[in-house]
């Protein structure tokens, strides 16, 4: 009887707050089931395809001069590549993340831009510019000036991928660590050098370093924009990733997978590097990192 | 005096560089990204419209866009799924391995595409591991559209991940505390109130996934086979039209493959910002 009038005393019956364990067990089974499909079994087959023949073999792959013309080449656009983007990321955040301005978010979006296109379409435009049948073919050919199918071709295509990486790194660390700092450094009678070099690059260090990685990354193993410009001269234009191409493409496999390893080493390395970064100095990287 | 009437363009500040970064910011952004660009745009335009729309409708570059944008699309929806299951898992559970786990989510990002183009036909050939198995029920992966919808998977996962995982961190345990003890079941409490907070990050995942997909080239074309109105992506046939030197068609393919990419970025844009305002501000 009481029951029935004193209704509101009954409560809901509270329901679970997680998972019961076998829900858990499946849903963590599941999601390690497909990175085993799409991740890990690509990581591990380059190795094992690598070593298949051994270790001989493995490593005379190395001997062949093209290969190392191609390691030499890689090394040499990443030298070039990575250190403009890293000026020019450090530029694009200080003017982006340190003033206010009229257009500020046009130059966001157009930083980000070389994320959107397809890379065949980044190398395809400077065909379209520096060829022999482009715009400027026949003022570079009267001038004697290679881009196109050399080295310069596949810096810019290069530099024109990995754009964005270090300033989208910079840009919303910088706007969160507003301009205080500088301020102060200034007021104290600091020169505006100065300034930047003693307060804003201790304090953007890590997140610069964190960009510089991805940069890196990306621009040894570019292959799209790369391979419609380089014209893959043997010993010459040939990247480690068109290398790679050639020797898969004439059947050679161990050795395509011998070069891949160097490039997948390079890949864990930076995988390494990135989540030490975040998490030893998780407080300054852009907050989308820290976890 | 002119200056006077002027509108300010930038708030005055004591920070000096603002002239030398901006100069050399966009001096930079215009020589290597806008100019070349822009050179493309004109050089489709000078093509003339009917030969454009020839080009453009031609059978086999229709085949290879609807591959391109058909592999992408349905690469992304597969990522949309299992990125959402994997920041869940990586976000809410302990297990042995979680940080490995987590940080190799990024290895798409860190690996050369042309590496994970010649792992994933390996794998996914018919005498390749999990290709010889998929073959003894009768299916090809490697060398048919599938192959190119699994390389597009491998390249968008963890765009799909890394932008769910924040904000399922930043879900407040209270909301499904409250769902809970009001007595909704768990899967109610899941899809009804803590998936809400999630999805305009996972539309913005699926974006992105998708237009990399699009995109996509070097990890495509050693599974794909590239035979012509069947595996052959658009990036592909760009490359063919160039080394035929017809810069004519090649020009066409990409100024189309631009328009309906920046096409469909704005409308997940509104999309996305439609769904940002009716779930306030999450």
């Amino acid at each position: 009887m009481s029951d029935a009038v004193l209704p509101a005393i009954e409560r809901p019956r509270a329901q679970p707050m997680g998972e019961s364990g076998l829900v858990k067990g499946l849903l963590i089974g599941t999601a390690l089931l497909f990175l085993t499909a799409f991740l890990f079994l690509p990581l591990i087959t380059v190795f094992l395809e690598g070593f298949r023949k051994g270790a001989d073999v493995f490593f005379d792959s190395f001997s062949d001069p093209d290969t190392m013309a191609a390691v030499k080449l890689t090394l040499l656009v990443a030298a070039i590549a990575v250190p403009f983007n890293a000026l020019v990321g450090i530029a694009a955040s200080w003017a982006i993340a340190k003033f206010n301005f009229a257009g500020k978010n046009l130059l966001l979006t157009l930083i980000d831009l070389p994320f959107s296109i397809s890379p065949v379409i980044s190398g395809l435009v400077y065909v379209l510019l520096f060829s022999a049948h482009g715009w400027l073919g026949p003022w570079l050919i009267a001038n004697d000036i290679e881009i196109i199918f050399a080295v310069p071709g596949i810096v810019l295509a290069t530099v024109f991928v990995t754009f964005p990486f270090v300033a989208r790194e910079l840009i919303p660390l910088m706007q969160s660590q507003g301009t205080s700092e500088e301020e102060a450094a200034l007021t104290l009678g600091a020169s505006g050098f100065h300034t930047f070099l003693r307060v804003t690059l201790p304090n953007i260090k890590w997140a610069l370093l964190y960009g510089v990685l991805l940069c890196n990354a990306r621009a040894m193993g570019e292959f799209g924009a790369v391979s419609v410009v380089s014209g893959h001269i043997r010993g010459l234009t040939n990247t480690m990733p068109l290398h790679i191409e050639i020797l898969y493409n004439e059947y050679n496999f161990v050795a395509a997978f011998a070069v891949a390893t160097l490039l997948a080493g390079l890949a864990l390395l930076t995988l390494v590097a990135k989540s030490f970064l975040e998490w030893r100095y998780a407080g300054e990287l852009a907050a989308s990192h820290r976890h | 005096m002119a200056q006077l009437v002027l509108p300010r363009l930038r708030e005055p500040s004591v920070i000096p560089g603002f002239g030398v970064a901006l100069g050399f910011a966009v001096t930079a952004l215009s020589l290597i990204v806008l100019i070349p660009l822009a050179a493309l745009v004109l050089r489709a335009a000078s093509i003339g419209p009917a030969e454009f729309w020839n080009i453009a409708s031609d059978a086999r570059t229709l085949a290879a866009l609807r591959l391109s944008f058909g592999a992408a699309f349905i690469a992304a929806l597969v990522n949309a799924v299992f990125g959402l299951l994997l920041a869940w898992v990586l976000v809410r559970y302990e297990f042995p391995g979680r940080r490995i786990v987590d940080a190799m989510v990024d290895l798409p990002f860190a690996l050369p595409t042309a590496v994970a183009g010649i792992a994933l036909a390996a794998i996914y050939a018919p005498n390749g591991i999990i290709g010889s198995i998929a073959g003894y029920f009768g299916l090809k992966i490697a060398f048919t559209p599938l192959g190119v919808t699994f390389a597009l998977i491998f390249i968008g996962l963890p765009f799909v991940v890394r932008t769910v995982q924040p904000i399922l961190e930043e879900v407040e345990r209270d909301i499904e505390e409250a769902a809970a003890l009001l007595g909704a079941s768990r899967l109610r409490t899941v899809f009804q109130v803590i998936l809400p907070h999630v999805y305009p990050a996972l539309l913005t995942g699926f974006a992105l996934a998708f237009a990399r997909g699009v995109g996509e080239y070097g990890s495509v074309i050693f599974i794909a086979g590239n035979i012509p109105m069947v595996s052959e992506i658009a990036p592909l046939l760009i490359v063919i039209k160039l080394e035929e030197f017809d810069y004519g068609g090649a020009t066409v393919i990409a100024t189309v493959m631009l328009a309906i990419s920046f096409a469909m970025l704005f409308l997940i844009n509104k999309l996305q910002a439609w769904s940002r305002r009716r779930l306030g501000n999450v």
